[in-house]
C-alpha cells in the first residue's frame, strides 16, 4: 500500500527520510540535558545545583538549536513536511505512544503527586527535581521552587526552544515568524518573569499571569483570590478590575478586529506550547465530521460548567444583606442572568440568520444555564449550591477540567490527538472567543476564486481539525468559531488559495455554489436560486 | 426513474454527480476501476512525500455518497453498447443506463520507447502508479537513482517526490529550457536554476532513446538519444504528457479523435451520451482554448455544466477567462488570462524578476490597444477574482500595473513588491 506508515521503533531512522549525523549529535546533546533532569528526579544529589540546572537547560537549548539549524537552514526555504506521516513519533507510531505515556505520566505526577518530583511538604526542604530548580527560583523571587515553578520553567524553555525551531521551519513566512515571536515573548515575560517579580514587590498578591483571562484562569474569582486582591489596596483592586475588563472589554474589541487569533495564536500560553513544541503533531487532529460534532458538544459543555461553577463560587461567598455590601446574592444572580439574556436575545435578533441551525443549540445552552442558576438561587445555601458543596463543584472543575483535561489530555496526548486537543475540545475561553469570532468579527479566511485543487494539505495541517478544503473547494470563505488563525493552512496550500484577513463584515460569509472560472450565466443561475 | 451512469469518479464525474443530485432525484451510479471512492489526484504526490495519508486525499468522507444516494460501483467498463444502452464490464456483468456521462480522464503518454513496459517504469497518474512507485522507490537504498522523462507539471512533481526521499533524480527534458513551450524565457530559466538548486540533475535538450533491462526484466539503465550516455537507474518515470483514456470506446459508435468528440454542449454524436473532463475533445477549441484541456478546473466546470443539461436546462460549456496554477518545488505559480511563451503578433511582455531568483512576473498586453491580456506570477500570490474582473472589463496594462497591489494575495506581513514592479514598468516604458 502506498499509504504505509512506518511504525518501526527507530526514532532517528524512519526508512525513507534519514536524519544527518549532525542532527544525531544534536539529539544526543538535548537528551543529555534531559538526562540531568531525570537524574535529579531520581534524587541524584548534585553538588552545585545552579550549575547543573544551567548546564541541563543550556544543553536542551543547544540541542534544539543545532538540530533545527541543520534541519532547516541546509535546505531551501519552503514547506518542510516531508515524512511527517512516516516518522514513528509523529504518526502515532511506537515512539509517539511512548512520548505520550511519558508526558501523561509527568502531568499526573505534577498535578496529583508533586512529592514525587521532590516537593517538600509542609515547609520541608525540596528534594529531587524541584530542588534542582531552587537556585533559579531564589534568583528570581527569593523563595524556593515549587512544582509549578519547575513546570513553568520547563514550559517556557519548551516554547522558546521549539519556537526557534518553528521560526526556522517557516523562515519564508513572516506571519508565522511574528506570531511565534509574540507567543515566545508573552510566555517569557507575562507568564514566567512578571509574576515572579510581582511576588518580589508584593508577596501577598496571588499569582497572576496578566494574559490569562477568565474562564481560562478559572480561579480568578475564587474567594481566596478575590480576598487577596482586595486586601492589597489599589494594586490588587487594579488587577482584579483588569481581569474583569479583559473579559468584557478588551477581549471583545480585539476579537472583533482580528478574530480569536489575537489570543489563541499570538498570546496564549496553551496555544503557544501547541504551536511550538506541539507543531510536529498538528496533523494528527481528526478532520472527521464526527470529531467536529463531538467538539461542539464538549467545548460548550465545559463552557456551561465553567460559567455555572464560577457563578456558584462567587455566589457562595456573597451575603444576603445589601447593607454590608451592595453586591448581594440576589443582585449578583440577577446581573448574571440579565447579562446572559441580553447577549442571547441580541444574538437571536440580529444574528439568527448567520447562526442557522446552530441557533437551536445556542438556545439549549442558554436555557440550561438559566435553569441551573435559578435552581441554585432557590435552593442554595452558603455551603451548598445545586445540592452539592460549592467548594466541591469548584474542586471538581479544577481537577477534571483544569488539570486532567487541559494538562493530562491536552498536552500529554499531543502525539495521539494532535496539538490542540484542549483548545479544540475543552477550552471555555476558546468557546467564548469562537462565539465572538463567528458572529462579531472582521476575521475570515478568504479563498481564492476557483484555484483550489482539493488536495487537502490545508485540512491535514489544521490543528483544530477544520476541514478547510470543504470550504475552499467551493470557493467559500472560512468563518469558523474554532479557527485559531494559525495561518498554517494558508502556508501549506500549494496553490495560494487561502488568505487570513480582517476585512469588512459585509461579504464575509459567501456561500457560492459555483466557482469562479465558469461562464457568468451559470454562476448567476446557480447562485441566485 | 431516469438512471444516470457516470464512468469515472474523478473530479469531473464527481462534480457532475453532485450537481445532478442537487438539481434532481434521478438515480445516479458512478463507476470506476481505480478506487472505491473519489480521491484527489492532485494530492497523490503528498502521500508519497509523507505529508498526508491516502485517506486524506478524499475530499468527502465515505458516508457522503450513501447519504446523497449516489451509488458507487467498482469495475472496469470494457465496452459501451449504445444501441440498447448497456455497459459491459471486464468482470462480466452489465449495467444499463438512460443517460451516460463519460469522464474517464487521461493516461500517461508512452511513445513506443524500447523497454517502456519493464518493471520499474511507470507514469504518475493513477493510484496504482503511486503504489508502484512505493514498491520500486521506497528509499534511496532500493532505488539508487531515478530518471524522469518529460519536463511538464507532472514530471516536476515526480522529481519533487523522489527528492523528498533523497533519491537522486536525473530529469530528461526534451526542450532547451524547462516547460518553455508554455512559459516565457525569463520564467523558464528561473525554474531551471531552481531545479538545479534542489540538486536535481536537470538535462535539457535530452531525449530518451531506450530503457535497458537487467536479467530479471527490471530497469537497469537508460540511454540518452543525443549523447548515447548510459545512466544507471532503478526507476524510470514517464511524464511526457497525458492523453485521453478512451481506448475501450474506440470500438463503439461513439465518435472519437484524440478524445471523445463533443460539441459545446458536451454531447457526443450519440444521443444521451456526454463526455466531460480530460477525456473530452471539443470539435474546435472554445474562445481560442485548446480542444482538450486536461486540468482540474475545466473538469469541474464541465461537470457543473453537464449536470444542468441533464437536469433539463441544456447549457453550453462556456468557460470564463483562463486560469491555472502549479508549484515548481518551492515556487508557486499562478496564471490568469493568456501569456504565451513568445508574445504573438501585437503582443508585448513585461517581465520583472526579484534579485533572489525565486519571484517573478510576466504581464502580457496588446501593443496597439494597450489592453491587459494576462499575467504569470511566480512566488507572489494573486487574487483570481480581481484579474477575472480586470480581464472582463478589458482594463489597460497601465491600470493593471498601477493597481497590482490590490490583487496581491500573499499572507499578512509579507513584503510586497508591487511598488517596485510598477516603478520598473514605468521606467521601461519611458526608455522604449
Ligand atoms: C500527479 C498529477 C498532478 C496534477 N496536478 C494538477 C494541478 O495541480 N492542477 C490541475 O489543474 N490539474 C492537475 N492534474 C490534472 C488533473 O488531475 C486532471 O485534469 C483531472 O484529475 C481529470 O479529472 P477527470 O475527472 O477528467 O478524470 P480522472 O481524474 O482521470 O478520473 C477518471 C477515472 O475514470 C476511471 N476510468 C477510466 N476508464 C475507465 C473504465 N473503462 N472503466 C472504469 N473506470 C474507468 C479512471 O480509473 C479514473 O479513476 C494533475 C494530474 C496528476 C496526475
Ligand atoms: S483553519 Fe487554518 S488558520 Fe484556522 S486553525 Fe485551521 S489551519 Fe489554522
Ligand atoms: S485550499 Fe489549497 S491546500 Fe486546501 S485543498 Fe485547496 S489547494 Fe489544497
Amino acid at each position: 500500500m502506498s499509504n504505509k506508515l512506518n511504525h518501526s521503533m527507530s526514532l532517528a531512522k524512519p526508512d525513507a527520510v534519514d536524519i544527518s549525523n549532525k542532527q544525531k549529535v544534536a539529539l544526543a546533546i538535548g537528551i543529555i540535558g534531559l538526562f540531568i533532569l531525570t537524574l535529579a528526579l531520581f534524587n541524584t544529589h548534585f553538588p552545585h545545583k545552579g550549575l547543573f540546572l544551567t548546564l541541563s537547560l543550556a544543553l536542551i537549548f543547544a540541542g534544539t538549536i543545532i538540530y533545527s539549524r541543520d534541519a532547516y537552514l541546509t535546505t531551501l526555504e519552503g514547506i518542510k513536511n516531508d515524512g511527517v506521516w512516516f516518522k514513528s513519533i509523529s504518526s502515532r507510531g511506537v515512539w509517539g505512544w511512548i512520548l505520550g505515556v511519558i508526558l501523561t505520566a509527568f502531568y499526573i505526577v505534577l498535578y496529583f503527586y508533586p512529592q514525587y518530583l521532590g516537593l517538600g511538604k509542609d515547609g520541608a526542604e525540596n528534594t529531587g527535581l524541584v530542588s534542582l530548580f531552587d537556585p533559579l527560583s531564589n534568583l528570581l523571587s527569593g523563595r524556593n521552587a515549587s512544582q509549578w515553578f519547575v513546570y513553568g520553567t520547563l514550559y517556557t524553555v519548551a516554547i522558546l526552544a521549539f519556537g526557534y525551531k518553528f521560526m526556522l521551519k517557516y523562515r519564508h513566512n513572516r506571519y508565522q515568524q511574528l506570531r511565534t515571536a509574540s507567543v515566545m515573548f508573552f510566555q517569557l515575560s507575562f507568564a514566567f518573569l512578571i509574576p515572579e517579580f510581582m511576588y518580589v514587590m508584593n508577596s501577598d498578591l496571588p499569582y497572576y499571569d496578566l494574559k490569562s483571562i477568565w474562564p481560562l484562569n478559572y480561579y480568578l474569582f475564587d474567594e481566596w483570590s478575590v480576598k487577596a486582591f482586595l486586601s492589597n489596596g489599589n494594586i490588587g483592586l487594579g488587577l482584579l478590575l483588569f481581569g474583569i475588563i479583559s473579559i468584557f472589554v478588551i477581549t471583545p474589541i480585539l476579537t472583533y478586529k482580528y478574530g480569536k487569533r489575537w489570543y489563541c495564536s499570538w498570546v496564549c500560553g496553551c496555544g503557544g506550547l501547541a504551536e511550538t513544541a506541539g507543531d510536529p503533531f498538528r496533523h494528527l487532529s481528526s478532520n472527521k465530521m464526527s470529531a467536529w460534532k463531538l467538539e461542539r458538544w464538549l467545548i460548550h459543555t465545559v463552557l456551561v460548567f465553567s460559567v455555572v461553577m464560577t457563578v456558584a463560587m462567587v455566589y457562595s461567598y456573597l451575603g444576603y444583606d445589601h447593607n454590608t455590601f451592595w453586591l448581594t446574592r440576589g443582585v449578583f444572580i440577577s446581573l448574571v442572568m440579565g447579562f446572559l439574556t441580553l447577549v442571547f436575545a441580541g444574538v437571536m435578533y440580529f444574528k439568527r440568520h448567520e447562526l442557522g441551525k446552530d441557533a437551536k443549540y445556542g438556545a439549549i445552552g442558554y436555557f440550561v444555564v438559566i435553569v441551573l442558576l435559578v435552581t441554585m438561587h432557590l435552593t442554595g445555601t452558603s455551603e451548598h449550591v445545586l445540592f452539592i458543596k460549592g467548594s466541591d463543584l469548584r474542586a471538581a472543575y479544577g481537577i477534571y477540567i483544569g488539570a486532567i483535561f487541559s494538562g493530562v489530555i491536552g498536552t500529554g496526548f499531543y502525539p495521539i490527538l494532535g496539538s490542540r486537543a484542549w483548545c479544540r475540545f475543552g477550552c471555555p475561553m476558546a468557546a467564548i472567543l469562537g462565539f465572538q469570532q463567528r458572529l462579531f468579527s472582521k476575521f475570515r479566511i478568504t479563498t481564492n476564486g476557483g484555484q483550489c485543487i482539493s488536495c487537502g494539505n490545508c485540512s491535514v495541517s489544521c490543528e483544530m481539525g477544520i476541514d478547510v478544503r470543504a470550504y475552499a473547494q467551493k470557493g467559500e470563505n472560512i468563518v469558523r468559531s474554532s479557527c485559531v488563525g494559525c495561518g498554517i493552512c494558508s502556508a501549506v496550500c500549494p496553490r495560494g488559495v487561502l488568505k487570513l484577513e480582517n476585512d469588512t463584515m459585509k461579504g464575509r460569509i459567501n456561500p457560492t455554489e459555483i466557482l469562479l472560472g465558469n461562464n457568468v450565466d451559470l454562476m448567476d443561475l446557480v447562485n441566485n436560486k | 426513474m431516469e438512471h444516470i451512469v457516470i464512468i469515472g469518479n474523478g473530479i469531473s464525474g464527481v462534480t457532475a454527480a453532485r450537481h445532478i443530485r442537487k438539481l434532481s432525484d434521478k438515480q445516479i451510479t458512478m463507476v470506476s476501476a481505480e478506487t472505491d471512492y473519489f480521491f484527489s489526484r492532485t494530492a497523490l504526490m503528498y502521500v508519497y512525500m509523507g505529508h498526508m495519508t491516502f485517506e486524506h486525499t478524499k475530499p468527502y468522507e465515505d458516508w457522503f455518497w450513501e447519504k446523497n444516494s449516489i451509488n458507487l460501483k467498482k469495475g472496469y467498463v470494457k465496452h459501451i453498447e449504445t444501441k440498447n444502452k448497456t455497459l459491459h464490464f471486464s468482470e462480466g456483468d452489465t449495467l444499463s443506463y438512460d443517460k451516460l456521462i463519460i469522464a474517464t480522464g487521461s493516461k500517461p503518454n508512452k511513445f513506443g520507447w524500447p523497454g517502456q513496459d519493464l518493471d520499474g517504469v511507470m507514469g504518475m497518474y493513477h493510484k496504482q502508479d503511486l503504489e508502484n512507485l512505493e514498491k520500486y522507490a521506497p528509499n534511496n537504498k532500493v532505488c539508487k537513482r531515478a530518471v524522469i522523462v518529460g519536463g511538464g507539471l507532472i514530471g516536476i512533481e515526480l522529481a519533487e517526490m523522489l527528492n523528498s526521499r533523497n533519491i537522486p533524480v536525473t530529469f530528461l527534458v526534451r526542450e532547451d529550457s524547462f516547460w518553455n513551450g508554455i512559459l516565457p524565457e525569463g520564467e523558464s530559466t528561473m525554474i531551471n536554476r531552481h531545479i538545479k538548486n534542489h540538486h536535481i540533475d536537470l538535462r535539457l535538450s535530452n531525449n530518451l532513446k531506450e530503457i535497458i533491462p537487467d536479467e530479471n526484466g527490471k530497469v537497469k539503465s537508460i540511454i540518452i538519444e543525443e549523447t548515447g550516455e548510459e545512466i544507471a537507474c532503478n526507476v524510470v518515470g514517464l511524464t511526457a504528457g497525458v492523453s485521453p483514456n478512451i481506448d475501450f470506446i474506440k470500438d463503439s459508435d461513439i465518435e472519437t479523435g484524440r478524445g471523445v468528440k463533443v460539441n459545446p454542449f458536451l454531447e457526443t454524436n450519440i444521443q444521451d451520451i456526454y463526455a466531460i473532463g480530460d477525456c473530452a475533445e471539443q470539435h474546435e477549441g472554445i474562445n481560442g482554448r485548446r480542444p482538450i484541456e486536461a486540468v482540474w478546473y475545466t473538469g469541474r466546470m464541465m461537470g457543473e455544466t453537464v449536470a444542468q443539461t441533464i437536469c433539463g436546462n441544456r447549457m453550453q460549456y462556456n468557460p470564463g477567462h483562463w486560469f491555472n496554477s502549479a508549484k515548481f518545488l518551492d515556487i508557486e505559480y499562478q496564471t490568469y488570462g493568456w501569456v504565451f511563451a513568445k508574445p504573438r503578433e501585437n503582443e508585448s511582455h513585461f517581465h520583472w524578476k526579484h534579485a533572489d531568483d525565486t519571484k517573478c512576473i510576466t504581464v502580457c498586453y496588446d501593443k496597439k490597444t494597450n489592453a491587459f491580456l494576462g499575467i504569470n506570477t511566480f512566488g507572489i500570490r494573486m487574487q483570481h477574482e480581481i484579474f477575472d474582473t480586470w480581464l472582463t472589463e478589458k482594463k489597460d496594462v497601465d491600470y493593471v500595473m498601477k493597481h497590482l497591489g490590490k490583487a496581491n494575495f500573499d499572507p499578512e506581513f509579507y513584503k510586497t513588491y508591487e511598488a517596485d514592479i510598477y516603478a520598473v514598468f514605468k521606467n521601461e516604458l519611458q526608455t522604449v
